[in-house]
């Protein structure tokens, strides 16, 4: 059952071009579905019009096999966490809990025993009768995941949660909130611009860009099949090295040219020509060279302790970016010879993958099998 | 103090320590120049007030206590005598409740229908900022001409009030000579001229409303109604509160729209207490008793501004 959207669009002005265009998916009961994407991308308007806040403009959204188009928010039987929390000011933390059920007239015997639970769920009891100023930035979100319990409805929207905590708050909130959907069992749908949450958190993730869905796969397969370039440089920090690259020879070759050091071999030939070849920061290498030899220079180096990123100027003046496991000595203006460990996609001139060279998957399945 | 937290080691610093501290405190008196900076920026302000709050009021209070001549100078001193007088006289309570009605009324229905046009504002219309505007543009219409302005409009064979009445068929109202009917005109004159000023703060209030917060009700299935009830009114509520009191206040002191439209009458039924005041003392030359009537009406307003701040406050909720 789940929910299903087809072919969702959203135009605001008929003579503009929609904000969101042909949003097709199906996220299954019980799984953490996340949306992620830049500012801008459409991806709140989708939470909204599942939600039933804003209207849908084209397009069919089924929840458990019923059309859902023009139903009220209300008969959704669903709840939301928004960004801002939306708490409201004058009521105390009990109150807030209670407000959906109170505008429901439902039992006040029942209203009690689900806000002591809900609150009970996120460690909230000895704060019931604060005012939401009177609350930290993280508690007021519990306020908020409260709120969304108490509903007791199935589906959970969440609209950027965690983007007024900080970075710390940020990392615990978000296991708790993976925790507390596995207990319940909820289907919740979680948009957030952050790739981090997206990968740390979801069963499939959404990947929304330029009004399009760009892609849908589970957080590994997106990492490991990125559809095109946004995906790719998306997902991965530091980003995924593009680079333009040419076949070896004259005719279908085996070996895509970066530069005279920077080769990297595919399973099967490609048609001659220029091709865009994304290779991930840790699948690259480097060796120090004497003088003036190598095919790149050192242009900055982030020592993290556990690993060392490296940032590079290939002779043809495109950056890269290389990660190394430890720590490494390198100097700044050290010539170097970056080469391609393995591992690599291989774009299209339309950005969409037509290769993968050895996936990274593949190498973990190698080692586990 | 550190000296007993640790008796074995006589620190040689505490001394100096010492007479830091009472050099900075000397340096926090005032020094004799200081004082006269003091006054000289003190006195401007001190000077207007004593000349028109101070001194008036004192006098005022003065004059209560004794009987006056036509000049409006004390003759012989009579105690409370005029407050009593004046707490029994018929005519004053009229005024009292005159006053009663019209201050509430006004009150009651700026609010009501601020808030109204506010909320028809506040909706997302075709064509909603023309209405913005002209809800707020009585703002900009002075007592006077408003007060001439519906003067015409009531005016019993020529005013538009009667001519759609009688479109009707309906008998034409004498507006401003019947006494109960007086008292509606001022008041809705009144409420007409407050509207703008209070429109305005009312749909700021809505306007800073979070949006968020409608969503999230309407997710958890709330009515438009119930979160009218349960969110839109809360949330203004210190506007409201504001409006409230000085609405209330306003209503105290209205002077100019009542000498324009009625003088008072018919009959003294729009014989508010601050047109009582100016009647009492410059037309009929009893300064003691106007000024009784002055301090009694201050006491009022005093009292009714407390327990307004004492009620509301509490009801106010953040």
């Amino acid at each position: 059952m789940g929910i299903e959207l087809k072919g969702i669009t959203k135009t605001y002005d008929q003579h503009e071009k929609p904000v969101l265009s042909e949003v097709n998916a199906e996220i299954q009961d019980g799984e953490l579905f996340v949306i992620v994407g830049p500012s801008g991308c459409g991806k709140s308007t989708l939470l909204r019009m599942i939600a039933g806040i804003i209207p849908i403009s084209d397009g069919v959204l089924k929840i458990n096999g019923q059309v859902m188009n023009g139903v009220s928010p209300k008969d959704r039987n669903l709840s939301m966490v928004f960004q801002s929390y939306a708490l409201y000011p004058f009521l105390n933390v009990a109150d807030n809990v209670a407000f959906g059920l109170k505008a429901r007239k439902m039992a006040p015997a029942e209203i009690t025993k689900r806000v002591d639970d809900a609150l009970a769920m996120v460690n909230l009891t000895e704060y019931r009768d604060r005012k939401p100023r009177e609350l930290s930035g993280g508690q007021r979100q519990r306020v908020a995941l409260a709120r969304a319990i108490a509903s007791d409805s199935k589906i959970c929207l969440m609209d950027e949660p965690l983007s007024n905590l900080d970075a710390q708050l940020r990392v615990r909130m978000r296991s708790e909130i993976r925790e507390l959907q596995r207990k319940l069992g909820l289907t919740l749908i979680y948009v957030t611009h952050d790739q981090t949450e997206a990968m740390t958190m979801a069963d499939h993730v959404m990947v929304l860009h330029d009004q399009h869905v760009q892609q849908i796969d589970s957080p590994l397969g997106i990492y490991n099949h990125p559809a095109n370039h946004f995906v790719a440089q998306f997902f991965g920090t530091p980003q995924i090295n593009l680079l333009s690259a040419r076949t070896a020879g004259q005719g279908a070759a085996d070996e895509l040219i970066v530069d005279a050091a920077l080769h990297v071999h595919l399973d099967e030939a490609l048609n001659a020509g220029t091709y865009t070849v994304g290779i991930r920061p840790n699948q690259m290498d480097l060796v120090p060279v004497m003088d003036n030899g190598g095919n790149a220079t050192v242009i900055n180096v982030e020592a993290l302790g556990d690993q060392t990123i490296i940032e590079a100027m290939l002779d043809n003046d495109v950056e890269v970016r290389i990660v190394k496991t430890g720590q490494v000595s390198v100097d700044l203006q050290q010539r170097i010879e970056v080469s391609a460990l393995g591992p690599a996609f291989v774009f299209g001139a339309d950005e969409a993958l037509i290769a993968e060279q050895r996936g990274m998957q593949d190498d973990r399945l190698a080692v586990t099998n | 103090m550190i000296d007993s937290l640790s008796p074995t080691k006589p620190t040689p610093k505490q001394p100096q320590a010492e007479e830091k501290l009472t050099a900075k405190v000397t340096s926090f008196e005032l020094k004799k120049n200081d004082k006269y900076y003091a006054w000289l920026f003190l006195g401007p302000s001190i000077l207007l007030l004593t000349v028109f709050v101070f001194f008036p009021m004192i006098r005022t209070f003065y004059l209560s206590l004794f009987l006056t001549d036509t000049f409006g100078n004390p003759t012989v001193f009579v105690g409370l005598k005029n407050y009593t007088t004046l707490l029994k006289s018929a005519s004053y309570m009229a005024s009292l409740k005159a006053t009663g009605t019209y201050v509430i009324g006004v009150s009651v229905f700026t609010i009501v229908f601020g808030l109204l046009l506010a909320a028809m504002a506040n909706q997302k219309l075709r064509g909603i900022g023309f209405f913005r505007t002209v809800f707020t543009a009585t703002m900009g219409v002075s007592v006077s001409v408003s007060a001439v302005f519906w003067l015409f409009m009531f005016n019993p064979s020529i005013g538009i009030l009667n001519q759609v009445i009688k479109s009707f068929g309906a008998k034409p109202i004498m507006w401003l000579t019947t006494p109960s009917w007086a008292m509606v005109a001022v008041i809705a004159t009144t409420v007409w001229m407050h509207l703008g000023f209070t429109f305005l703060l009312f749909f700021g209030a809505l306007q800073s409303v979070p949006k968020s917060l409608y969503d999230a009700a309407d997710v958890a299935g709330a009515s438009p109604r119930y979160q009218f009830w349960h969110i839109t009114l809360p949330m203004i509520s210190p506007t409201m509160f504001f409006v409230a009191v000085i609405t209330l206040i306003s209503g105290f002191k209205s002077f100019g729209l009542i000498d324009l439209m009625t003088a008072g009458g018919p009959t003294n039924a729009t014989n508010l207490l601050v047109y009582r005041v100016y009647k009492d003392a410059f037309m009929n030359g009893n300064y003691a008793q106007a000024s009784t009537e002055a301090i009694i009406l201050a006491i009022i307003i005093a009292i009714i501004t407390f327990i307004q701040f004492k009620l509301l406050a509490k009801r106010v909720n953040y």
